[in-house]
């Protein structure tokens, strides 16, 4: 733990990623207690108010500005902020714990499991993404529960895949053949010897996941397939400013910019995880 | 060689029938077409009839076979909103979705091989942090919001470009650009670390110490094996934009297919949706199979390990 302190502490990009996740789960968490303008009601009179930098500071002022129905921009981003980390990390964690256990299970038992499973990710991955994601919400009906599911349908894949790569190699290792050879069952391998070696792989493929699920989460609210209306969401936002493009730059500026934040910081941090548990990379350095 | 080729395009022709099955499930089993299809308050003697038109009260399995044998031949139904067949309104709007794919691709792969080069090469360098720094940058831009700033500055403020729309080349430019930044971005990022690692091989040392030129060296040596995981890397990127490409065609209102299947989520128009779907996913399966013969060709320790 200390050494990954250091080294954390060591790399720039790495420090930068990691404390701008803090700051924004701790604004998103904080959220409530900061006194914000109520992010889902309008003020007519007060309609696509340019920002004013220095209305953080005077209350009742709009510090990014109101959209085209007078609600404040700042308060609007950081409630969207809690919808769009609690989508991504659900879908994130459903993804990761299902893909896990396909991962291992692929990986230890091999034969016709593994074959199935892998041509099933072949045939997933043949889709886009993107267009899985859509067509599987069209059919099922945008709401919050759904969109989780269907990131999550779209992650799955990317730690099977990983997951199994280590299984197949830990299989042949000889704490796995010992507990094999004095009659530990199979359930008790793959959970008990198998899964605590594949949780930190997992741990990455889950940092760098959430990252394009952020995307592409917000790319469904753009298309207006996700979390649904008055419930704040940034590609929402986006979609709704992007009419007013000509008067009003700073609607679609700023859910933009937040998006930009935060996945370059998950990225970031995601980057320098990989490379910290990856030994070839880490040599190299 | 040819054993290879065989097996390759037996897994393309099973994902291509996955990909159908996917898309019928989803659509027949998950929503009811015939209630989607009738106003709302039509009698339940409506929906029945309606559902026997369609076939909808066959047993599943039977809809099925008959979904899937038609889908093989291109026969997704009438388009509800158009009138016509399904599968020809979506083959009317694939040029305007390649053009801009293929030019994005293009365009991107250039300016990403030229980046990703140059910032391996002067490694340590001020290029090299810039290069980097502008990848990561494109790469956590989700590319519906950079089409925008791009519409607001070129369009909006400067008014050099069109804000959307189709048919000459300066409506080209904005959307093309837009993918070509998320292209290069990858690019730049993966050749960057892959001629890193080939520049440390032995037979790179090999090849300077017996005093090829420099130029000779880089195109022969580096380039030639730093290019295979960048053709991996170009089949994925076009998956994604072909994918993307709803967003991107959204922004920028160019009538492709991606617009089209939106517009059809909008209004149910479900065989516009199978079609649209099962033809992206099959051009998709058939750029993977390309891509893996190419891989052959480009190393030939590839094709003596298959």
């Amino acid at each position: 733990m200390k050494h990954f302190l250091t080294d954390l502490y060591r790399s720039k990009a790495g420090l930068v990623g990691a404390v701008l996740i803090m700051v924004i789960v701790l604004v998103s968490l904080l959220a409530p207690v900061l006194d914000l303008p109520d992010p889902t009601r309008g003020d007519l009179r007060a309609r696509l108010v340019g920002p004013t930098w220095t209305g953080l500071f005077t209350p009742g002022a709009h510090p990014l500005g109101t959209d085209e129905v007078g609600r404040d921009i700042l308060s609007r981003l950081i409630n969207g902020s809690r919808i769009t980390l609690l989508v991504a990390t659900t879908a994130v964690v459903l993804g990761g714990i299902v893909g896990t256990i396909l991962g291992i299970l692929a990986g230890y038992k091999g034969g016709l499991v593994d074959r199935i499973l892998m041509r099933l990710v072949d045939i997933q991955l043949a889709v886009p993404l993107m267009l899985l994601a859509l067509l599987v919400v069209a059919a099922l009906g945008p709401s919050l529960r759904n969109v989780v599911l269907v990131l999550a349908l779209t992650s799955w894949i990317r730690y099977a895949r990983i997951i199994r790569a280590q299984v197949l190699s830990l299989r042949e290792r000889e704490f796995v053949q010992s507990a094999h050879a004095i009659g530990a069952s199979t359930l008790r391998i793959m959970f008990l010897h198998i899964l605590p070696n594949v949780l930190t792989p997992a741990l990455v493929v889950g940092t760098l996941e959430l990252a394009r699920v952020i995307i592409m989460d917000s790319a469904l609210s753009f298309l207006g397939l996700g979390v649904q209306p008055p419930t704040p969401s940034w590609g929402r936002m986006l979609a709704d400013g992007r009419v007013y493009i000509s008067s009003a730059w700073w609607a679609v500026t700023f859910p933009g910019l937040a998006i930009v934040l935060t996945v370059l910081s998950v990225n970031l941090f995601g980057d320098w995880l990989r490379d910290y548990f990856d030994p070839k990379t880490r040599s190299a350095k | 060689m040819i054993g290879f080729f065989l097996r390759r395009l037996g897994e393309s022709m099973l994902a291509i029938w996955g990909v159908v099955t996917i898309v019928f499930f989803v659509t027949r089993v998950l929503g009811d077409p015939a209630a989607l299809l009738l106003p709302i308050g039509a009698s339940a003697a409506d929906i029945e009839a309606l559902r026997d038109q369609l076939g909808l009260n066959q047993p599943l399995m039977v809809q099925y076979f008959h979904f899937v044998t038609s889908a093989l031949q291109g026969d997704f139904g009438t388009s509800f909103q158009h009138g016509r067949d399904a599968m020809d309104v979506v083959l009317e709007r694939l040029p305007a979705t390649a053009t801009l794919a293929l030019t994005a691709i293009a365009l991107g792969l250039v300016i990403g091989a030229v980046a990703g080069s140059v910032a391996a090469l002067k490694r340590g360098s001020a290029v090299e942090l810039l290069v980097m720094a502008v990848a990561l940058l494109g790469q956590a831009t989700p590319v519906f919001w950079l089409g925008i700033m791009l519409i607001l500055c070129f369009a909006v403020n400067l008014g050099w470009l069109p804000t959307g729309g189709y048919g000459t080349i300066w409506h080209l430019i904005l959307p093309a650009v837009t993918l070509a930044v998320f292209v290069s971005a990858s690019i730049a990022r993966l050749l960057r670390s892959s001629m890193l690692d080939i520049l440390q091989e032995d037979y790179i040392r090999t090849a300077k110490a017996k005093g090829l030129l420099r130029s000779t060296v880089f195109f022969w040596h580096v380039a030639r094996n730093a290019l295979i995981p960048v053709v991996t890397m170009t089949a994925i990127l076009t998956g994604e934009l072909l994918g993307g490409s709803v967003v991107t065609e959204t922004v920028f209102a160019w009538p492709g297919i991606g617009r089209l299947i939106i517009q059809a989520i909008e209004a149910k128009d479900f065989p516009i949706i199978q079609a649209g779907i099962t033809l992206i996913a099959a051009i998709f399966v058939l750029i993977n199979f390309l891509v893996d013969l190419l891989y052959g060709v480009l190393d030939p320790r590839i094709r003596k390990a298959r």
